[in-house]
Parts: structure tokens; C-alpha cells; sequence
């Protein structure tokens, strides 16, 4: 029947549509608010009809009551409509045509019909954040278009007129395209499907692993876009061929094996002399057609590699910081956080499910243990002798690793210059190999030592990370050092090669002069680029380095997954058959995946990345190759053969925790990088800085090449003093920044005391003021005989009235909420000062009073206290 | 009522009608994102197909008024595992009952998707969790959460520390049960609310 009233009231809706185009504006207030008014009716109506529902009244009463109040709603409105209508032909009968009409909209209306349009705009952009039913969003989608529409094109008077609809429809086809290209968007990022897909399975921390990886790799296509695209393509489309020049060329003595892949594997041969490497670079100062300054650009994207990802990675962590940093500490909602937040609604595998439950299970009893045991602190002597204990072991496990590595280096130094061929596979690759190891024995080990230290795992994984993070720093330190002192020999060596070069020139030019007696052009001395007498270019060896040190490293990150997991899994499931006790769930088990290991893995991936890529741009290539094809493996070998964790681990919290980390690598990365580069004098006879003094040096020359001006700017800015007062500036407003933050931070600290006083005082209040203070209760006893208190009525006792009284509605049952409310100001009055609430069963509530209904109720009543609860 | 109207001023003006196409405005998800797809059949569309085949029409333009009951939606992958799914379903339906027409599940899905906005997750969530409906989170209805969570795991005194404990800690005026106020306080410094109130939509094999 609501459905044919609704059906009836259209068509004479939209006849009036044409009459309403022009003759709205002075009543445009109006409806909106009624509009509004009608909204909150039937937002009103929704309480009542759940509380039916709860007393016991068939559902499709409920419903049939709803649709009845929206045509009700409808109803009205027409009519009201219809009212204004009338009252305006009234009004101005004067106006019939449609010119005249727009016409005779004045400018305030005009601004006032534009101000409306573009609330309704704004309502309609504002829709997805109400908390509203499906149906009456469309409902007022609906409507709200309709409106737009209707007076968008009335808007603009004559000249202004078709301007205005052009701008409205192109603003119209902007929202489309940003929508569109918003789409496009998404629909770009890459793997979305491939983490989904995990995350349904393993939940959200997990996924965070993942998404850092996809992170990493959007970071490390920018770097490789900068390292290809302006110092590895040029090279090879414009630079001089492979063999033109000595530095380009195989030397004669290796190209018999320059082809092996013994030798290709350990990047010797061709590959050494080749884009890949520093060395293959020339130092011509502008290349090709195009005039290209590759050695200048070599150098500007070395620093701009460094400048980009301290950019990138501050500019993500100030964001994480505003997304988390809401400044609620982790104390202060335990249970609450556990309890509403640790179920991932995104699982939908019932074995993650299970895993969940059991991991809520215990992480809910460890709380309630921790709890209870809180300040029971049993033989701290003994706890802290075996922290102190596992810290000595463990910083013995650092110093020992860093000194094997140091060790192992030296060695492989002594290895070096003896002959490669009687040199075993080993012998090659100790440093690797060794380095690996450590990394992969260390950490389980120092977790098995932390153990002894008991603490809270939370606290735990801190000490666990830190430790790891200890290891890996230390290692690649001392891999530095001892490097930096391979590169000084190679330096000392170089410097005898060059004067024997210089010399044999020289004495190939005395020779030429006596022979033929000539002392002015003399051609360069005719020599193969293969036979010419070259410096052991240490760039080229630092490059080589990292990129053994990147691939061994792809290489156990592999396996150890192979192994550890896939294998694992494989016995686990199958042998579990034929095997004496339950494989699955007693020791072996299923691996987890390792987040925590798996992130700091990549960090220092990175690192290493961010090391070599100066000295063979050719890392971040191999970077890129190694990010994708990790991020379809891992994922493959996560949803074959690890099980979730055990361990709830905080995903956004640690997110800024790993990219400090990040931060951290990227400036102990970036020191030993630019103080190469400043520092050391490159290589005489390979790489695109030879022949200079000073890598930086190709930067002086290109601003001296500059115009006058220019360079005079640059010679200025150059200026110490200059330099001093910006350095000095900076740190002051670094220092106001900090002092500013402080002062917001106590601030801070102050709100939440008070709010915390507030919320205490309010609960004693509330409660039991027996343990307010002793002051209060004093003061309290003193009263004479407690005489503002009247003794209970024992007539208000009944309880069982009250549920029917909720349940009616109407002007019927006003007279009985009113006695309901004088009574149950009685009770409260009565159990002002209630010994043991808590304990009082917890009960439904009553609806809430509604406003303009005519039900005027007197204030105190909304809190409900003290009444007996409703029988459900 | 005919799809287009002429109108002097601006010329031919298209009628916004009721229809699917209009989803994409009242919750915020695009049509790519997970649900509609690029044509308004396809992904969301053919789940809610894919439940009742015979039930549900493939012409969804006049918006047809059909519900499909609870069971047959929270036997759906990404609700079947889900401790809550009767009261996910209670929440979004119309009459509480748990049976949702297909706007209603359009609008659970939006709600917990990524697109949603926090506060409208907040309000959602709370709905979820009050057992009751009385609009308060009561120590009944956290510790309904804690053994829907927990099992049978966790003994009553336990539980009733646990409610206690979350009364302690969230509820700012003392009156011994949440509102949506303390809630939406304790939720939103949550550091992975936002993370995991969220379904994901398995991709399904569907026409």
C-alpha cells in the first residue's frame, strides 16, 4: 500500500518539476530543513523499531512500520511542497513566463541558489561517511542530484548563463576523469591481488612484510631509473664501443678465459669490463651528438641516489608519524586493544582462524598472569646475573664475528694476489660464505640466549632486533675497513704502475725522438687497448664486492627458504604419516614466517645497494631483478609452507620503527660512500673520474665552464662564511622545532593527567567514595544521620513493569514513564551511594527520550541508573 | 518516468535513476576497487548472484526487493571464519533479523573495505560488538566478545576480569558500560584497527 501512495506522489512530483525550476528560489530554504527534519524523524524512528524488535515484536511489524514512516515522510513533504507552491502563486502572480522569471532572480537569491547547489555538492561528496542504511543513502543521493540538476542550469543570467553551465560541465568531466584516473591508479599498483591473498591467509602483519617489499621496490625503480637512465644508457648509445680503448678491453693474459663461466660467475672476464662496472666508463668530458656530460652526470647521480632516499624515506616517516602518533600509550589499553582489535577480519582460511584463536587465547592469559603477578618480583639477583650473563655472551658473539670477518678478509686479500686457478671454490668465496653463515647462525643463537634473560616478548623482540641489527652493522663495518685497507694497498700499487706507464711514455717518446728526429707530433705509441699496462682500479673491485656480496646473499636468502621452510613443510606433512610422534604439532612443526628477519634482511639488502651502486651501476639493476622475483617466491613459499604466527606483532608502530632503521642504514651507508668519494683520488686509468685529482673536481670544472655570472653565484655560495651562518641557522630553528614540540608534548602530558584525574574522580564519585580518601569519608559520617538521604520506598521494589513500558510507545504510555522516571529518581536518590556496583548485572538500556516527539522528559533520566534491569 | 527530460534553460538533462551505478557515490568505492568492476555486473554483483543463482536476477536496474537469509551470507569465505558473522550480518541488515538485500551487503562490504572512513568503522564496530543493541557496550557484551574469541579457554572468573579490566581502561565517565564515545576514543589510537577491520574479496570463479 506505501509502495502505490509513494507511486501516486511521483508523476504529480514530476509535473511540478517544470514550475519548480523557476519558482523555487525564494522557498529553497524551506525544504532543505525540512528536509533535514525529516531525517533525524526517521533517524529517531530506527531506536525505537530495534527495541520492538528486542521486546519480542515480530520483525515484519518492525519493518512495516518503517516503510510506512518513509511514506509518511514522503507524504508530508509533497504536501508541504505543495503548500509553497501555492503560497508563492499567490505571492508573485505576476511571473508566468520562464525568461522573466530567471530574470527577476536578484543577485542574493542567485548567490544564496548557488550557496545551496553547492552544499547539496557537498553533502552528496560527504554521503559515504554517514553512518547511514544503504537505501537511505540512495534515497538522498537521489534527491540531492535531483536538486543539482534541476538549478545548476538555472544558475547565470544571460551572457553568464552558458558560461556557467560550460563551467559546470567541465568541472563535471574533471570529477570524472580524476575518478577515472583514480581507478587507473589502483589499478596499477602492483601484486594487490598476490597480498590480499596473503593477508586473507596470515593476516595483516605479514602483509606488512610484503608491502614493505612492494615499497622497497617502488624506491629502488626510481634509483634504477636514475642510475639507467642517465649514466648506463648514454654509456652504451653514445660512449665509445666495447675494445676501442684499454679500459674497455679484456687484457690480453685473460681473454682466453674471459668467456668461462667460472670466471663470468665470479664476475670476472667480460662482465668486469662492462657497463656493469665503474671502470668501463670513460672520462671524456661530453659524449655523443647530444654533447652529454657523463662524468658529470656519473657524479650527480651518485649523490642524487643518496638525496632521493633520505627524501623519500623522512617524508614516509613523518607521514607514518601523523597516521600513528596519536600519543596513547601502549599501557594504557592492554585489554581493550586486545580484545576489539586482535581478530583480523581478513581471515578467511579456517586454519589461520585457528591459529588466531589459539594465539588470542594465550596472549589473553599471559595478560591476565602478567596481571596478576604484576608486582611479584621472585630472586631478582639470579635474573639479573643471567641478563648480564646473556649480554656478556652475546657481545662475545659480536666481537668474535666481527674479528672472523676481519680475519676472513685479510686472508682473502692474501688470496688475491696469489693465482686463481690453484685457488679452490672456497678459497674464492670465503668472505661470502663466511658472512652468510654468520648471519644465519647468529640470530637464532642470540635468541636461544635470550631466553636466560626472561623477559616480556614484547620487550624481548626489541633486544632480539637490536642485537641483529648489532651483528649485521658490525659485520658490514668491518667488511668495510678491512676493504678501505685493501683499497690503500691497491692505491700505493697503482701509483708504482702509473710512474712505470709515465716512464715507459717517456721513453717511448726519447726513443721516437732520437729515431726519427722529430720532436713535435709524435703519434701516441701504437699498442693494442689489450696489451696496455693498467692500475688494479679498485672501484671496480669495491663493486665487484658488493655485487658478490648482494648475489651470495640472494642466493642463501633462497635456499635457507628452500630448505627451512619448503622442505620442512614437505617432511612435516608427509612423514607425519609414518612417524612416531605428531610431526605437525610437536617439534618440528611448520616455520613461521619471520617477519622481523625478513624486513631487517631487506634493510640491509638495501644497504648494500645504496654502498655499491656508485661503483657498479649495474647494482641496482641486479637490485630490481632480485626484488620481484622475491616478492612472487616468497609469496609462493608463505602460502605453501609456513603457518601464521604465534606472536602478534604491531604492524603500524613497528612499520616507523624499521624505517628509522632504514634511515639509520641509509647515513651509515652514505659516509663511507661520500667519503670515498671526497676523500680517495680515483683511479689513473679507468672509470669516468681519471685523470682527476678529486672526483669533485669534474663539478668545479663544469661551474667554471659556466658564464660568469653563474659561477661567480656559485663561488659565493661556496664561501665558508656563507656556509657557517646557514649551518648556524639551521641549527637554531632545529633547536626552536625541538624546544617548540617539548613544550606540545608536556602540554600533552598535562591533558592527559587531568583527564585521567577527571575519569578517576568521576568513578569514585560514581562508585564508592568509601576510597575517595579518608578526609571525605570523615566529613561524610559527620552529617547528622544522613538526612538528605530519604530511606528507599519498598513500593518502588517491583521490577517487572519496566520492560513493557519500554516497549510501548505513544501518548499512552507517557503518563507511566513519567511515574517510571519519578521512581526511578527515587532509587537513585536512594542507592546515591551504592557499596559494590560493579557487580550489578548489566542491563539493557532504555530508549532514549526523543527530542520533539512530545515526550518531554525531565533531565537525569537519560543515565538510567540504579533502575532494575529489564527481564530480556 | 522516462529516462531523459528536456528542460528550455540547459537543454537535455539525463535523469539520475536508482540504480547500481549510484553505489559508487554513496560509499566511496570506485567501480575497479574490488567491487563492481568496470562493468556493474561483474564482481560484487555476481557474489551476491553467486550465493542464491535462482534467486537473484541479473537485472539489478529496478533495484528488485530481495533478501537472502543469514545463513546463506555468512557462509561466504570471507565471513565463514569469522567469530562475529552472525552479528556482521545482524548489523547491516535492514530489520536486524540478518538477512541482507543486496544494498545492504553492498554496504557491509564498503564499510569494511579499505575505502571506508575510520569513524564510519568505529560506529560499525561498535554496532558489531553490542550484543544487546542497547547502544552501550555493557560488561555482558565484552564478555560475549571474550568467549567468542577465546572459546571455552578462559574460565568465567577470567573472563569477568577481562571485562573488568576493559571497563577499567576504556570507560572515561564511569558508568560502568562503553559508549560510543569511550569506544571511539580507545579505538582510534588502536595502532591496527584500521588494518584489520577490513574484509578482503576473495576472488571468486564466477561467470
Amino acid at each position: 500500500k506505501p509502495a502505490a501512495r509513494r507511486k501516486k506522489a511521483k508523476p504529480a512530483d514530476s509535473e511540478e518539476e517544470e514550475e519548480e525550476e523557476e519558482e523555487e528560489a525564494p522557498r529553497k530554504r524551506r525544504p532543505k530543513k525540512r528536509k533535514e527534519g525529516g531525517g533525524e524523524e526517521s533517524e529517531d524512528e530506527r531506536p525505537r523499531g530495534r527495541t520492538k524488535k528486542v521486546t519480542g515484536r515480530k520483525k515484519a511489524v518492525a519493518k512495516g512500520d518503517g516503510t510506512e514512516v518513509n511514506s509518511e515522510e514522503d507524504e508530508g513533504k509533497k504536501k508541504r511542497r505543495r503548500k509553497a507552491v501555492s503560497l508563492l502563486m499567490l505571492s508573485g502572480s505576476s511571473h508566468s513566463g520562464s525568461e522573466s522569471d530567471a530574470e527577476s532572480l536578484s543577485e542574493g537569491e542567485m548567490a544564496r541558489l548557488k550557496e545551496e547547489v553547492e552544499e547539496k555538492k557537498k553533502q552528496i561528496a560527504m554521503l559515504r561517511n554517514k553512518p547511514w542504511r544503504m537505501k537511505r543513502r540512495l534515497n538522498f543521493l537521489k534527491e540531492a542530484q535531483e536538486f543539482v540538476e534541476t538549478f545548476e542550469g538555472a544558475l547565470g543570467k544571460g551572457k553568464g548563463r552558458k558560461l556557467y553551465a560550460f563551467k559546470v560541465m567541465m568541472t563535471k568531466k574533471l570529477i570524472k576523469f580524476n575518478r577515472d584516473f583514480e581507478n587507473f591508479r589502483t589499478a596499477c599498483i602492483p601484486w594487490e591481488r598476490k597480498i590480499k591473498e596473503v593477508e586473507s591467509h596470515f593476516g595483516s602483519s605479514v602483509a606488512s612484510y610484503f608491502i614493505f617489499l612492494r615499497w622497497m621496490y617502488g624506491l629502488n625503480m626510481v634509483l634504477f631509473g636514475f642510475m639507467f637512465g642517465l649514466v648506463v644508457i648514454p654509456e652504451v648509445l653514445m660512449g665509445l664501443p666495447y675494445g676501442s680503448i684499454p679500459r674497455k678491453t679484456v687484457p690480453r693474459d685473460e681473454q682466453d678465459t674471459a668467456m668461462d663461466f667460472s670466471v663470468l660467475f665470479e664476475y670476472g672476464g667480460y662482465c668486469k669490463y662492462s657497463v656493469l662496472f665503474y671502470g668501463y666508463y670513460n672520462n671524456q668530458n661530453t659524449i655523443g651528438l647530444l654533447k652529454f656530460r657523463l662524468p658529470l652526470s656519473y657524479f650527480l647521480v651518485g649523490i642524487g641516489i643518496f638525496g632521493y632516499s633520505l627524501l623519500v624515506v623522512i617524508r614516509t616517516m613523518a607521514r607514518n608519524a601523523n597516521e600513528g602518533g596519536d600519543g596513547a600509550d601502549e599501557g594504557d589499553f592492554i585489554f581493550c586493544w586486545k580484545l576489539f582489535t586482535s581478530w583480523d577480519y581478513l581471515i578467511g582460511n579456517p586454519e589461520t582462524a585457528d591459529n588466531k584463536y589459539a594465539s588470542i587465547t594465550t596472549s589473553f592469559k599471559e595478560s591476565i598472569v602478567d596481571e596478576q603477578e604484576n608486582l611479584k618480583n621472585e630472586n631478582i639477583h639470579l635474573r639479573r646475573f643471567l641478563r648480564v650473563l646473556a649480554n656478556t655472551i652475546i657481545l662475545c658473539c659480536l666481537g668474535g664475528s666481527g674479528y672472523l670477518i676481519y680475519f676472513v678478509v685479510k686472508r682473502s686479500q692474501d688470496y688475491a694476489k696469489m693465482d686463481p686457478s690453484q685457488l679452490s671454490w672456497y678459497q674464492k668465496n670465503e668472505v661470502e660464505f663466511v658472512m652468510s653463515l654468520l648471519g644465519l647462525v647468529c640470530p637464532p643463537l642470540f635468541e636461544t640466549i635470550a631466553e636466560l634473560e626472561d623477559y616480556h616478548p614484547r620487550i624481548a623482540l626489541k633486544w632480539q632486533l637490536g642485537r641483529i641489527f648489532a651483528l649485521f652493522l658490525g659485520n658490514l663495518y668491518t667488511f668495510l675497513f678491512a676493504l678501505i685497507d685493501d683499497v690503500n694497498e691497491k692505491l700505493e700499487n697503482e701509483k708504482l704502475i702509473k710512474n712505470e706507464t709515465f716512464w715507459a711514455l717517456q721513453q717511448y717518446y726519447a726513443n721516437y725522438t732520437l729515431y726519427y728526429n722529430v720532436t713535435e707530433n709524435i703519434p701516441p705509441p701504437n699498442i693494442a687497448p689489450a696489451d696496455v699496462i693498467r692500475g688494479p682500479c679498485w672501484e671496480t673491485q669495491v663493486g665487484i664486492e658488493f655485487v658478490k656480496l648482494t648475489v651470495s646473499d640472494i642466493q642463501v636468502t633462497y635456499i635457507t627458504i628452500l630448505i627451512m621452510d619448503f622442505l620442512r613443510a614437505l617432511i612435516v606433512r608427509f612423514l607425519n604419516y609414518c612417524w612416531c610422534w605428531d610431526l605437525e604439532a610437536g617439534f618440528p612443526s611448520y616455520g613461521e614466517f619471520d617477519i622481523s628477519g625478513n624486513v631487517l634482511g631487506l634493510i640491509f639488502n638495501q644497504g648494500m645497494i645504496w654502498m655499491g651502486a656508485f661503483y657498479a651501476p649495474g647494482l641496482v639493476g641486479i637490485n630490481i631483478l632480485r626484488l620481484v622475483s622475491s616478492m612472487y617466491f616468497q609469496c609462493w613459499a608463505v602460502m605453501s609452507s609456513n603457518v601464521p604466527h604465534e606472536r602478534v606483532f604491531k604492524a603500524s608502530r613497528s612499520n616507523n620503527f624499521y624505517m628509522g632503521i632504514l634511515l639509520l642504514v641509509l647515513f651509515l651507508s652514505l659516509m663511507p660512500v661520500i667519503y670515498t668519494m671526497m676523500t680517495m683520488s680515483p683511479s689513473f686509468d679507468c672509470g669516468p673520474f681519471s685523470g682527476r685529482e678529486k672526483m669533485y673536481d669534474v663539478v668545479i670544472e663544469t661551474i667554471q665552464n659556466l658564464p660568469a655570472f653563474m659561477a661567480n653565484i656559485f663561488i659565493y655560495a661556496s664561501n665558508p662564511g656563507l656556509i657557517i651562518s646557514i649551518v648556524l641557522l639551521m641549527v637554531l630553528a632545529i633547536y626552536y622545532l625541538h624546544t617548540v614540540s617539548e613544550g606540545y608534548q608536556k602540554a600533552n602530558m598535562d591533558l592527559k593527567k587531568k583527564m585521567q584525574m577527571q575519569r578517576d574522580e568521576e568513578k569514585n564519585r560514581r562508585n564508592n567514595k568509601d576510597s575517595t580518601n579518608q578526609v571525605m569519608k570523615d566529613l561524610e559520617d559527620l552529617l547528622p544521620n544522613k538526612s538528605l538521604i530519604p530511606p528507599p520506598e519498598p513500593a518502588s521494589q517491583p521490577p517487572g513493569k519496566s520492560p513493557k513500558v519500554t516497549g510501548k510507545t505513544g501518548t499512552a504510555a507517557n503518563g507511566k514513564t513519567v511515574n517510571l522516571v519519578n521512581f526511578e529518581k527515587d532509587v537513585s536518590l536512594a542507592a546515591a551511594n551504592p557499596r559494590g556496583p560493579m557487580t550489578r548485572p548489566p542491563t539493557a538500556r532504555h530508549p532514549r527520550p526523543l527530542p520533539g516527539a512530545g515526550r518531554g522528559l525531565p533531565p537525569g533520566y537519560g543515565r538510567g541508573r540504579g533502575r532494575p534491569p529489564p527481564m530480556r | 518516468m522516462q529516462k531523459y527530460f528536456y528542460r528550455p534553460s540547459t537543454g537535455w538533462h539525463c535523469r539520475p535513476i536508482e540504480s547500481i551505478y549510484m553505489y559508487p557515490l554513496c560509499t566511496g568505492l570506485t567501480h575497479s576497487q574490488l567491487m563492481l568492476g568496470f562493468s556493474p555486473f561483474s564482481r560484487l554483483h555476481g557474489r551476491f548472484r553467486e550465493l542464491a543463482p535462482n534467486l537473484v536476477p541479473l537485472d539489478y536496474t529496478n533495484n528488485p526487493d530481495i533478501t537472502l537469509t543469514s545463513c546463506l551470507i555468512t557462509a561466504m569465505p570471507e565471513l565463514k571464519e569469522n567469530p562475529f558473522r552472525q552479528r556482521i550480518v545482524e548489523t547491516f541488515s535492514e530489520d536486524g533479523s540478518g538477512d541482507l538485500s543486496f544494498s545492504d551487503f553492498v554496504d557491509m562490504f564498503s564499510i569494511l573495505s579499505e575505502m571506508a572512513p575510520l569513524d564510519l568503522k568505529i560506529t560499525y564496530a561498535f554496532k558489531i560488538y553490542d550484543f544487546n543493541m542497547d547502544g552501550f557496550l555493557c560488561e555482558q557484551d565484552v564478555e560475549e566478545v571474550v568467549h567468542r574469541l577465546t572459546g571455552e579457554e578462559l574460565k568465567p572468573e577470567e573472563r569477568k576480569l577481562v571485562s573488568h579490566r576493559v571497563m577499567e581502561e576504556a570507560d572515561l565517565d564511569g558508568d560502568g558500560k562503553l559508549s560510543l564515545t569511550d569506544f571511539e576514543n580507545m579505538i582510534s589510537k588502536a595502532p591496527d584497527f584500521i588494518s584489520r577491520f577490513k574484509l578482503v574479496s576473495i576472488p571468486c570463479e564466477c561467470q
